[in-house]
């Protein structure tokens, strides 16, 4: 049922990659796709991806989840691939009537193709390795410079916490109701589309409520902790950058220096 | 005709690590008219369980039946187990949803396609089974009431079905005393007087002791026990505790009084008539040590 959706689809476990510091995860991530448009031919895209074969395998997280990732995006991939073979002007290899494919249509749709699932996949392995709470918190403090142009965000990274926190909560409770309703005889399944909304309703109310009652009695929670803000909180766990990051920085450049040697050197 | 499960087993969440095995190859049959109770602690799978009872899980393995037929067979025919079999989940005030009350209890029986004339008849007589008065409770939103008449309202809404098996899962979680026992009253009467069978699903031994016929014991996915309770509290090769459940207090009294030495039919679960057993007891006692 709902429940079974992964949401944050985090996979707890011990590997180097998870034991990382969040926030050099976020940096490195966001260091590792810009590096990918370094790439410009074959070669250093199989480099790029023996290079994500090798953090799925130290991440420990079974490759069948990691590929189930990129099933939402095939549409996408599909449309890309495709623009790609057929507009891309150059050589003619095969021609049917208006359309054509390109010696430079493969190569750029390959090309694009591997950068969409390399994107997907190396963003995938962020969210699979880190726990929600985790990045939230890098976020918070990667974000921590903009204070001083007045930006709240202690507050957002509390209400992103928060929200994230309630997320299989709410879904718990949508599928309880469901069922609830459903043993009343509710059909959400058949009909036409004004008659499915209709049939929403007898989840919809029962959720906002318990939604709202909810969100009531954890700000009186926070309230009664004398929760006020950001203003001088500290942390139970402190985030601390360690040999590791230093290790996987290393490993990154190491790349970086080798993708860009494919393409100069 | 009845309800069978067969060797039914679920998985929650299979392939992910956090998969969770809740129930384990389990086969139960269920007759019409029979009052059981399922005790077992937090995560024993009972609800779980019952959930299969109206087809609103699907085993990952096994087969469940009402009166013969392949319950998840076809769609059309689900929707005909959900009418036979009444559902109440924990905390049902939470799935209230109508302006009033009166359109909430009847959301059932209009799914159902009744007449209206028919659906003004179930409502009426399923709040007067709650014990709600019709004439000055259906007119009213159900947002309105206090948490016990909500939690009637909700049970109303499943017993104007009309079903003839009745589930309720931990019905008197979050109630007072008071309110507890008169939702108890009001369950044993309504069984007496419809014939329905009725499963409830309980961590509290006192209620099922005092109301259910047959008792089932869960741990762990699996049934344990399976039979009177009278019979359980006095099995000494079953160790209670180790599924996470204890006696009640009666029962254990009287165990502790038969232990010290004295006289007593430990089976009585009355109180009224265990206050005169151990009062007869003690009298015996004394005259004998005279």
């Amino acid at each position: 049922m709902l429940t079974d959706i992964m949401l944050g689809q985090y996979f707890p476990g011990n590997s180097f990659v998870h034991k990382l510091d969040p926030r050099s995860k976020i940096v490195l991530t966001l260091t590792f796709i810009t590096s990918i448009f370094l790439a410009t031919n074959y070669i250093a895209y199989l480099t790029v991806g023996l290079f994500i074969c090798m953090i799925v395998l130290v991440s420990g997280i079974p490759v069948k989840i990691v590929l189930r990732s990129i099933k939402p995006l095939w549409i996408i991939l599909l449309l890309t691939a495709g623009i790609h073979l057929f507009m891309t002007p150059g050589t003619t290899l095969v021609a049917w009537g208006p359309l054509s494919i390109t010696d430079e249509g493969v190569k750029q749709g390959v090309q694009m193709s591997a950068r969409l699932i390399y994107l997907i996949l190396i963003s995938s392995l962020l969210t699979f390795t880190t726990s929600p709470i985790a990045l939230t918190d890098a976020i918070e403090r990667l974000l921590s410079p903009l204070k001083r142009v007045k930006l709240p965000v202690h507050e957002l990274a509390m209400m992103m916490t928060i929200a994230l926190r309630f997320v299989p909560t709410l879904l718990e409770e949508t599928d309880r109701i469901m069922k609830a309703q459903m043993a009343r005889g509710a059909d959400f399944t058949s009909g036409n589309i004004i008659k499915r909304g209709q049939n929403m309703v007898p989840i919809l109310v029962p959720l906002f409520i318990s939604a709202f009652r909810r969100a009531d009695e954890l700000a009186t929670a926070m309230e009664a902790r004398c929760y006020r803000g950001g203003e001088n909180r500290t942390r139970m766990k402190e985030l601390q950058l360690g040999l590791r990051d230093v290790v996987a920085a290393m490993v990154l450049a190491v790349l970086i220096g080798l993708l860009g040697w494919l393409r100069w050197g | 005709m009845s309800i069978e499960l067969q060797n039914i087993s679920y998985t929650y969440m299979p392939g992910t690590p956090y998969c969770r095995e809740a129930l384990r190859e389990v086969s139960l049959t269920i007759e019409p008219g029979e009052f059981i109770g399922i005790i077992g602690h937090t995560g024993s799978g009972k609800s779980t369980l019952v959930q299969h009872l109206n087809g609103l899980l699907r085993p990952t393995a096994g087969s469940v039946k009402l009166n013969g037929s392949e319950m998840h067979e076809r769609k059309k025919s689900l929707k005909l187990v959900r009418q036979k079999v009444g559902m109440v989940f924990q905390y049902p005030e939470h799935q209230l949803f109508e302006e009033t009350v009166f359109d909430d209890v009847a959301f059932g029986p209009r799914n159902l396609g009744l007449s209206n004339d028919e659906v003004q008849e179930r409502v009426e007589s399923a709040l007067e089974c709650v014990g709600l008065n019709v004439a000055e409770m259906s007119k009213r939103s159900p947002f309105r009431l206090s948490g016990g008449q909500m939690r009637r309202v909700a049970i109303a809404g499943v017993i104007a079905l009309r079903p003839e098996y009745l589930v309720l899962d931990e019905p008197s979680a979050g109630l007072d005393p008071c309110g507890r026992d008169e939702i108890y009253a009001q369950i044993l009467q309504l069984y007496r007087s419809s014939g329905m069978a009725v499963v409830l699903v309980t961590h509290n031994m006192e209620d099922v002791a005092r109301m259910a016929k047959r008792l089932l014991v869960m741990d762990h996915g699996r049934i344990r026990y399976d039979g009177p309770p009278a019979a359980l509290f006095h099995d000494e090769t079953i160790q209670l505790h180790d599924f996470g459940v204890s006696l009640p207090h009666v029962t254990a009294l009287l165990k502790t009084l038969r232990a010290r030495g004295l006289d007593l039919d430990d089976t009585l679960q009355d109180e009224d008539a265990v206050v005169e057993a151990i009062q007869a007891a003690l009298q015996r006692k004394r005259d004998s040590s005279c």
